[in-house]
């Protein structure tokens, strides 16, 4: 009977695996890693709407170092965290956002792609999205400080898949924490961002 | 005893799924399994392709003797640099009085909802129809292929639709894409 039960647990977290969905370019060929079905959310949020969202300065794959307070007063700033480089899901995430400049661009807003990979890797990786218009940051040492900041470090030391809202005076409006085995959609996106031009925050 | 009836339940729930979520790429030779979309929301999605009807339809429904089926990703960077070149063969048959009515070309966005595959087709100017599988209910069907993939199925005299082109890769050259689809298909 334990064999039994055994079996059974062993097949269901088989059909558990079997049942990720995703869509892989043929750009990834056959790199990329499938680290099977994930706990959907694995941390807790730090950070809170309607309060400033915290600063942090990265280094990004051209070199510079991007500290997100240098576009208080200009800019939205859309933060997308995704777990790692090499992985089914993040793999097809940010090329679409490189075809969806104009979103951006529309609603007076940059989008800062952020990992827990280190440079080498995210250069490696980002090369085979073609070239990326916004910039990549690494917030890999002292390790995933910046996602741990946020609230979106998991245990197994990658950050969530995540969209941050942050508006042109610093504050935080919207805090999107995706089950990690699913892409956001991207009239999320849209949405938000529109939200946050037509409301300003009031501080 | 209930235990044990549970595990021979949950065994045998996991083999169905389990069987389900493993079907293979289509065979060229082979029939295609029924593909069922939403129906095209604009009328000329639905000419192009002769279907009606609000809900959905089924790709064998469509009045032609080939159908080319692209299965993308707004997502995916070999998909879009690759547009273009759909594109141009798209053109190439509506040019030719001669196959213009007989082959008809789709697209299936995997795990792309209407909006985003809306914005590829927005972006690339594409002018057949594109329709969204968000829920990878197509894209399992389909083998789970990775992106982009293009199967070509032809229709034959008992009405059954036959897959005469199933390959990974884009169009890339429209010209010695569509010579490959006549000459598979055996449609002149």
């Amino acid at each position: 009977m334990k064999k039994m039960f055994a079996g059974s647990f062993t097949i269901v977290l088989f059909l558990i695996h079997a049942h990720m969905s995703y869509g892989l370019s043929e750009a990834f060929k056959n790199s990329v890693y499938n680290p099977g079905h994930l706990k959907p959310i694995d941390s807790r949020l730090k950070v809170k709407v309607g309060e400033p969202a915290p600063d942090f300065t990265l280094p990004s794959l051209s070199g510079e170092k991007i500290t997100l307070s240098t576009f208080q007063g200009d800019k939205n700033v859309v933060i997308s965290f995704v777990p790692a480089a090499w992985t089914p899901v993040c793999s097809d995430q940010w090329p679409g956002y490189n075809i969806a400049r104009e979103i951006f661009d529309q609603n007076n807003a940059v989008l800062i792609g952020i990992t827990v990979d280190n440079i080498p890797t995210l250069y490696a990786w980002t090369r085979e999205m073609g070239n990326l218009w916004f910039p990549v940051l690494s917030d890999f040492w002292p390790h995933g400080a910046v996602a741990d900041r946020y609230g979106i470090l998991r245990s197994d030391g990658v950050s969530e898949r995540a969209l941050f809202f942050i508006d042109k005076k610093g504050i935080l409006r919207h805090a999107y924490v995706e089950d990690i085995n699913v892409r956001p959609p991207l009239e999320l996106i849209v949405k938000e961002l529109k939200k946050m031009n037509r409301m300003p925050s009031l501080e | 005893m209930l235990k044990f009836m549970s595990s021979l339940v949950l065994l045998l729930l996991s083999y169905t799924f389990a069987f389900a979520s493993a079907l293979p790429p289509p065979k060229e030779g082979e029939l295609l399994p029924e593909i069922v979309l939403p129906a095209p929301q604009d009328a000329d999605g639905q000419r192009y392709l002769g279907v009606s009807g609000s809900q959905t339809f089924s790709v064998f429904d469509i009045q032609a003797e080939v159908v080319i089926i692209q299965i993308f990703s707004m997502y995916c960077p070999y998909c879009q640099a690759d547009a273009p070149f759909v594109n141009e063969l798209y053109h190439q048959i509506q040019k030719s009085p001669q196959i213009k009515d007989k082959i008809k070309l789709l697209g299936i966005g995997v795990g792309n909802s209407r909006f985003e595959v809306d914005f590829f087709r927005k972006k690339y100017d594409v002018a057949f129809p594109l329709f969204p599988d968000d829920k990878f209910v197509i894209h399992k069907q389909m083998g789970e292929v990775r992106t982009p993939y293009f199967i070509g199925i032809r229709k034959h005299p008992d009405g059954s639709w036959k897959v005469f082109y199933s390959k990974l890769g884009g169009v890339k050259n429209a010209d010695d894409f569509l010579k490959t689809i006549r000459k598979l298909s055996g449609l002149n």
